[in-house]
């Protein structure tokens, strides 16, 4: 499809642009055509699609489409889609989910459970590049008994499950005869969300009007602009001049927004933690010794305020504060610790060598430290622990690389990683931490291997007791915390200016990933704003 | 003879000369794409990997096996070269994976507004070198000439990114007279040509800014050297006005290498454009382009590489015919 749009374009704006060129000092940059009340919000990363199922807005707060479930303010589940929690029988392995009445997509047809059953087929299908299809290998089929109704059968039973159902869910009719990888749809998305899409400009701006159709009720504003602006500095540099009502900064920049009159700074907490993977299989990492004497010596205070610019807040294990099965038991002191550091390695036979580097057996208390090297702030961090290391006598090197001379070499050397989810401890450490996926790319590439560990994750995944899976995941992290397999370093925290114009905003813990959908304006459709 | 016929006569064997280069830019065209694919494969990028980003630490091997396999990015270097050659034949360019939409679309959508930025910038740089430049030729050494190359050689050490943040600061934050960045207001709900123009105003007189020295100084030089050339020496000697003496005689023995100045530095031109278009967050090709090489997506790599190139190779073709059509000592049909 060409549009015939830019060459015509091209002549009259080079016109336009030679006289505007000579009169344009009484211009300003407000004044837009849209309605008044349209929210704009500024974000770094851009979707590469607007289909659910290929990966946009998982993990639900997608803005165009709804799951069966959702998440309210406390990161809980609530039904949306579905008209209550779907149930769950008592072997844990068949959910059933009644589909609210009268639910309409945005073309007006009605949502039944066959556009479910749909969805949910699409990602299983290997055909489809989806990257969800791992996240629900444990689905073994879906099927739809009546138009209201959507059984899912498992595998194996799986706690969590629920979690996996704030899947967007599109319609099937779209997709017929279709290949749903370059579907029309993937751009002109469907959904029966709070807004539907008006434009979508690659590159610059997704344009979204409200949905008065929406079954919650129609959104407090007219509509949301998302500008994409991948550069930080160019973000805040427009955010300063008045363009976005919202915008995602780093906290450096975010900083400069504090006390200045006419913003707000909102520093949202996160389980989007960084950490070192320390490898199981490496001379000097793989000693326990030397793990535990790095945990001691990193000082997280100092990195919350120096790295982090005090956006942030010390990281003990993968399990966040503000999650229900975090383990307080395994926090340890904020600041460095390098008595017990040198202690430790003291009473293991690491002495200190004529440089201060300490020895053992003719090896020094050497290792590589990787970070990628386009994220600054990974670099920062390796180099807060070379410096810490350093005063407890081990010698760090840290090294920036590309992820693909990284990914090789996770076996041997040490890496800076960088994750994190706050909907359910299975969904990241399951994989990173159990034995059976070690060594298997970006899962446990540190190849950590615990009996204890590995049946705490099993437990916490089977049983649907959830004082049973606070107590397996209590165990877990408490393993964890004696192994060290990474040692865990902050918490960050997203960081976002919002013009004081704005209410309703109401943050709510984030994961990693947050770009158009987990971010501050998960609840837009929730927001106004005053003329 | 007048002037019309001599240029007819100069450009007589423009045809054949088109011709001829056409005959060149195809094996040109094909080795620049086979040297992507050879690039690709050396490259230990894996897009399926690249497509996942964060995703990554969910999604297993066979996961991302099975995305490799509905591309046919593992297939052998020769086949995934044939397949696309034979795409290309058919007017197909292929599936971009960066972006999840066919190539056509993706160059569709942002190549207009690439050539927008690039021309009207170099519309701006060869009128103001132009102008400036012969200015400064003509009263050498004066303070107009000397300000000048000093401002020339200022901005010439300036990273373009950075003349474009400056730009940001003092047009749009401190005077408030354009717009910071984008392509339109931002709640315009269409690209009003106006409303696009004023805000390509800063994008295109950056770039252009950027890319000026280069030509600024060339004219200026070209200008001062043939103002001591016999025949402008003559004219001023036969007593005819200074203005037709700088621009009638002199700036037109100046202007063929200039011409020829405009050719060679046209990739520049375009490389400044993709960080232009970065920092006034304008969605042309520049940013599209990085991310194709980042994330191994060669049918999108491969198309851009090769709109540019046809730019490049049209331009110097363009730039021989204009040196025949004026400087009566250059045949085409030699």
């Amino acid at each position: 499809m060409v549009r015939p749009l830019p060459a015509r374009v091209t002549a009259t704006a080079v016109a336009a642009l030679l006289a505007v060129a000579g009169c344009s000092s009484g211009a300003t940059s407000s004044g837009g055509t849209g309605d008044a009340g349209t929210l704009v919000v500024a974000t770094a990363g851009e979707p590469d699609t607007l289909n659910p199922v290929l990966n946009y807005g998982v993990d639900g707060a997608s803005l165009i489409f709804d799951g069966l479930v959702a998440r309210d303010a406390g990161n809980r589940l609530v039904p949306a889609l579905a008209r209550e929690l779907p149930t769950v029988s008592a072997d844990g392995r068949t959910v059933t989910a009644r589909l609210r009445e009268g639910v309409l997509f945005h073309d007006g047809t009605p949502l039944t459970a066959e556009d479910v059953v749909f969805t949910y087929r699409t990602v299983l299908d290997p055909k489809v590049d989806s990257t969800l299809r791992s996240d629900l290998d444990m689905l073994a089929s879906v099927a739809a008994p009546d138009p209201a109704t959507v059984v899912f059968t498992l595998k194996h039973p799986y706690a969590p499950f629920l979690q996996r159902l704030a899947l967007g869910v599109v319609p099937a009719k779209a997709f017929v005869g279709q290949d749903v990888n370059k579907a029309g749809f993937n751009r002109k998305p469907v959904g029966t969300g709070p807004y539907r899409v008006t434009s979508w400009t690659p590159g610059d701006r997704l344009v979204l009007a409200a949905n008065d159709k929406h079954w919650g009720g129609r959104p407090k504003n007219p509509g949301v602009v998302v500008a994409f602006v991948a550069d930080d500095n160019v973000r805040a540099q427009r955010m300063r001049a008045g363009e976005f009502d919202a915008a995602e900064l780093p906290p450096r920049l975010a900083t400069g927004f504090d006390g200045q009159g006419g913003y707000r700074v909102h520093r949202v907490p996160t389980a989007d933690y960084r950490g070192v993977m320390l490898p199981m299989g490496g001379p000097v990492t793989g000693d326990l010794a030397i793990r535990r004497a790095l945990n001691a010596a990193v000082d997280r205070q100092a990195m919350v305020t120096g790295v982090l610019g005090g956006a942030g807040e010390p990281a003990f294990g993968p399990v966040p504060p503000s999650s229900e099965f975090a383990a307080p038991s395994t926090a340890g002191r904020p600041a460095a610790d390098p008595a017990t550091a040198t202690a430790t390695l003291d009473a293991a036979g690491w002495r200190p060598g004529p440089d201060g580097i300490r020895v053992r057996d003719g090896r020094q208390a050497a290792f590589t430290l990787m970070y990628p090297a386009t994220d600054s702030l990974r670099k920062e961090f390796a180099l807060a622990v070379t410096a810490d290391a350093k005063k407890v006598g081990v010698k760090v090197t840290p090294e920036g690389l590309t992820w693909d001379a990284i990914t090789p070499r996770m076996g041997t050397d040490a890496l800076v990683m960088g994750y994190g989810t706050p909907y359910d401890p299975d969904f990241v450490s399951y994989k990173l931490f159990g034995s059976a996926f070690a060594g298997q790319g970006f899962f446990n590439p540190g190849s950590y291997r615990s009996a204890v560990a590995d049946r705490a994750l099993q437990q916490g995944r089977d049983s649907a007791d959830p004082a049973v899976r606070r107590a397996a995941y209590a165990t877990f992290q408490q393993q964890l915390a004696a192994d060290v397999p990474w040692v865990f370093l902050t918490y960050l925290q997203h960081t976002y200016v919002v013009k004081d114009t704005v209410t309703g905003v109401t943050p709510r813990v984030e994961p990693h990933e947050h770009d158009v959908a987990n971010s501050l304006w998960w609840n837009v459709h929730a927001w106004t704003k005053q003329p | 003879m007048t002037a019309a016929t001599a240029g007819r006569r100069r450009l007589a064997g423009a045809g054949a000369v088109v011709r001829r280069r056409l005959l060149v830019a195809v094996p040109v065209l094909a080795a620049t794409s086979m040297g992507m694919f050879a690039l690709g494969a050396a490259s230990p990028i894996d897009p399926a990997q690249q497509y996942a980003g964060a995703a990554a630490f969910t999604t297993s091997e066979e996961n991302l096996a099975q995305l490799r396999a509905n591309w046919g990015v593992d297939d052998p270097l020769p086949v995934q070269y044939a397949r696309w050659i034979g795409n290309l034949l058919r007017g197909d360019l292929g599936w971009s994976t960066s972006r999840h939409e066919p190539v056509t679309s993706v160059l569709a959508a942002r190549a207009g507004w690439t050539l927008l930025l690039v021309g009207a910038a170099l519309a701006l740089v060869l009128v103001a070198s132009v102008l400036l430049g012969t200015l400064a030729a003509y009263r050498r050494g004066g303070w107009f000439d000397r300000a000048l190359r000093a401002a020339a050689y200022a901005v010439q050490s300036m990273p373009v990114f950075w003349i474009g943040l400056a730009a940001i600061a003092v047009f749009a934050l401190a005077l408030g007279w354009l717009p910071a960045g984008g392509l339109t207001d931002i709640t315009a709900t269409g690209t009003d040509p106006a409303d696009v123009a004023r805000h390509l105003v800063l994008p295109v007189t950056v770039l252009a800014v950027s890319q000026a020295p280069w030509f600024v100084l060339f004219v200026r030089d070209a200008v001062a050297e043939s103002l001591r050339d016999d025949h402008v020496l003559a004219a001023r000697a036969r007593g005819l006005p200074g203005r037709t003496v700088l621009f009638g005689h002199a700036l037109r023995t100046a202007l063929l290498p200039f011409l020829t100045l405009v050719g060679t530095h046209l990739p520049e031109l375009v490389g400044g454009a993709v960080l232009v278009e970065t920092v006034f967050s304008l969605p042309g090709l520049g940013a599209v382009t990085v991310a194709a090489a980042l994330g191994a997506d060669f049918p999108l790599l491969a198309a851009t590489t090769l709109a540019t190139t046809v730019v490049v190779l049209a331009a110097n073709l363009a730039t021989d015919l204009a040196y025949a059509a004026a400087d009566p000592r250059v045949r085409l049909d030699d």
